[in-house]
């Protein structure tokens, strides 16, 4: 899941990129409708006082008079020691108060306060002013009231509204974030189960998926599906013609290594028998060969995903004896089978396997002349070994790392039909099973000893 | 023995039947499964060469069908598929071995006769000269109350011997039906194996003689 090609990681990151667009779009409108609020709030007190402070204005004979009303001073109180300040302006005169407070630029009208915001004493300060007509109709006095208080209040509480605007936009990205990666993670489930499924078939499982995929999802089922259809069909028409090829091959072979035992057997002279001979060579030769490739394919395409059966190591030994008892009682070769003394299990594909042993004992029973011995044993310590001792003529003056490379054969194979393909897929065989193909000398004498080792289960 | 071979391929089969008439077995021969069950129906045979591949069905169908129907009858498939995969198959529905194409005859008469042993000889394959019986099925020689096991080329050998008694066998004969096409042989190996045979058979009734300059037969003591 990385790179650019990762959905889930697009997803999530275009998922995560939307909240926080959102969580921060969501902390400015509720900072700003909040500090509206609190500045309507001081506004709307403010306002108050300068009312209450107007209608306590008197006209008398001197004039206008003010009985300030500490009440309409007090109402601004705020645990933030906010300062206040007024002054009462009547016929350009400043009847009480601040005499330095500015008045407003423009004059309010009667019913509408006019609000201004500035700095005054190295504070700054929102203020309001009112008018008021004080006086008998004939004289009129226009008094304007001016209150203006300081706004460490407002900016308190600016402070505290931003501090939670910040938790809640915060906490909602984090929710929106966790979200955005249960989401991506649901919506991309499919294509892991999807994947699984596919991923632990065996290699000839070429079955349909019945994953029962989300719509989106259907037209790369039904290709994989598709696909898989036609991989069967091409792999069953390989198949077919693998078997078709060797019996092709095969069976016209052998008619003409039938015939040429019959017209053996007719002949008299040396010279044409020996002609017969090397032709019958020839044949088992090119047939030895494609059975071994055939087999080498076979080792191939299994190792690739392994069976794992239980399986122990003395049964497949007896099997592969019996096999090939015949073979070398043909050339008075006895085969001495020494079992472990207890069961020796591995895990494994017992096809592979058997074709592993065959191929060593079949190389010992060849490399091997009339009336010897070859002895196969199982044992088990922390591995399982099974070492095939023969008294043949062991592998000459030869690297005997190089015997299990592919058409490598010992350095004195001459006179024997052989492939250089038995070890090499023995080693194969081993190599799939976590283990490997040691081969040495005879340690008691003459011969080779080829050891197949696997893990024990 | 007798043999029933069950092949399509004509030609192949008419080499098969002619090599093992030279070892001195009657074979039939079925070209379709359906000939091969009326063959069954009529005689017995020793043992039945079976190809898988056959133009009116499967030979593992026709097997499973003898199987099933008790027909004990020794079966060695002679097929043209891999090894390994297909052998563990073909054991499982009831053959007794299997060759794979092309094959050597003394590899199959060697197969022919294991199977033949394990089925605990139910093919009578005795030959009688002399007060001396071969059974080539268990491998022994019997005479005066003496049972002598044989190695597989002994047996071989008494084979030839027995089959025809007082005749005269070449060395190069006797080396052709002794190893196989594809083993070097020289004709020394012959006089071992003769030496041995002569051992085998002290205290019995025949022995065999050197014919100078012409090879060896088998006559009474």
């Amino acid at each position: 899941m990385s790179g650019r090609g990762s959905i889930r990681r697009r997803l999530f990151f275009q998922l995560v990129g939307v909240a926080a667009l959102l969580s921060l779009a969501f902390f400015l409108v509720v900072r700003a409708l909040a500090e509206q609020a609190a500045e309507g709030t001081q506004d709307d007190i403010l306002t108050a006082s300068a009312t209450a402070i107007a209608d306590s204005l008197n006209s008398e004979d001197r004039g206008v008079t003010l009985e300030l009303p500490y009440s309409a001073l007090s109402m601004l109180a705020t645990i933030n020691d906010d300062r206040v300040f007024y002054r009462v302006v009547a016929n350009q005169e400043t009847l009480t108060g601040y005499d330095d407070l500015p008045l407003p630029k423009e004059l309010p009208r009667l019913g509408t306060p006019v609000f201004a915001t500035f700095a005054y004493r190295g504070e700054e300060v929102r203020a309001v002013s009112v008018i008021r007509p004080v006086g008998p109709a004939t004289d009129i006095t226009e008094v304007i009231v001016t209150v203006a208080q300081t706004r460490a209040g407002l900016a308190a509480i600016s402070r505290r509204i931003t501090t939670t605007a910040t938790g809640i936009g915060l906490g909602f990205f984090l929710l929106a974030t966790a979200l955005s990666l249960w989401a991506a993670n649901t919506a991309l489930a499919p294509i892991a189960r999807i994947t699984g499924s596919v991923t632990r078939r065996g290699p000839k499982e070429l079955r349909p998926v019945v994953a029962d995929p989300p719509t989106e999802l259907v037209p790369l089922v039904d290709a994989l599906n598709s696909f898989m259809a036609r991989l069967r069909a091409s792999l069953y028409q390989t198949e077919n013609f693998i078997t078709e090829a060797a019996h092709r091959v095969r069976t016209p072979l052998a008619t003409v290594r039938a015939q040429a035992e019959v017209t053996y057997r007719k002949l008299n002279k040396p010279e044409h028998k020996k002609a017969i001979r090397e032709m019958i060579r020839a044949i088992d030769e090119s047939a030895r060969s494609a059975g071994q490739m055939l087999d080498h394919a076979m080792v191939t395409f299994r190792a690739d995903s392994l069976t794992r059966d239980r399986l122990d190591l003395n049964v497949l030994m007896a099997e592969v004896c019996d096999r090939l008892a015949p073979t070398a009682d043909l050339k008075d070769i006895t085969i001495h089978r020494v079992t472990s003394e207890g069961p020796a299990m591995f895990e494994g594909d017992g096809i592979l396997v058997q074709a592993a042993l065959q191929n060593i004992l079949d190389n010992a029973i060849k490399y091997s002349s009339e009336d010897k011995e070859i002895v196969v044993r199982v044992t088990v310590s922390d591995m399982l070994y099974l070492a095939v001792t023969d008294q043949g003529r062991g592998f000459g003056d030869v690297d005997k790392s190089s015997l299990t490379l592919r058409f490598t054969r010992g350095s004195n194979v001459e006179g024997i039909v052989g492939s250089g393909l038995g070890l090499a897929i023995a080693s194969e065989v081993g190599r799939a099973h976590g283990g490997r193909l040691e081969i040495t000398q005879n340690p008691e004498g003459a011969g080779a000893c080829v050891s197949l080792i696997l893990p024990r289960s | 023995m007798r043999f029933l071979l069950i092949e399509d391929n004509i030609t192949l089969a008419a080499a098969i039947v002619e090599r093992l008439r030279l070892d001195g077995h009657a074979v039939d021969h079925a070209d379709t499964l359906d000939t091969a069950r009326t063959c069954i129906a009529v005689a017995e045979y020793d043992l039945i060469l079976l190809d898988i591949m056959l133009p009116d069905g499967d030979g593992r169908t026709f097997l499973r069908q003898q199987r099933r129907a008790a027909r004990r009858t020794p079966v060695i498939v002679i097929t043209a598929r891999s090894e390994v995969s297909d052998r563990v198959s073909l054991l499982d529905i009831g053959a007794d071995d299997y060759m794979t194409k092309p094959f050597d005859f003394s590899e199959l008469e060697a197969r022919c006769r294991a199977v033949l042993r394990r089925q605990n000889g139910a093919a009578d394959n005795r030959k009688i000269f002399a007060d001396t019986t071969l059974d080539s099925t268990a491998g022994e020689l019997l005479f005066g109350g003496h049972v002598v096991p044989l190695r597989n080329r002994e047996l071989r050998l008494l084979e030839v011997f027995f089959g025809a008694p007082r005749q005269v066998f070449s060395k190069s004969h006797l080396i052709d039906r002794l190893f196989s096409l594809s083993d070097e042989a020289s004709e020394n190996a012959i006089e071992v194996y003769v030496a041995r045979l002569r051992k085998r058979l002290e205290g019995s009734g025949a022995r065999i003689e050197t014919v100078r300059g012409l090879g060896y037969r088998m006559v009474p003591v």
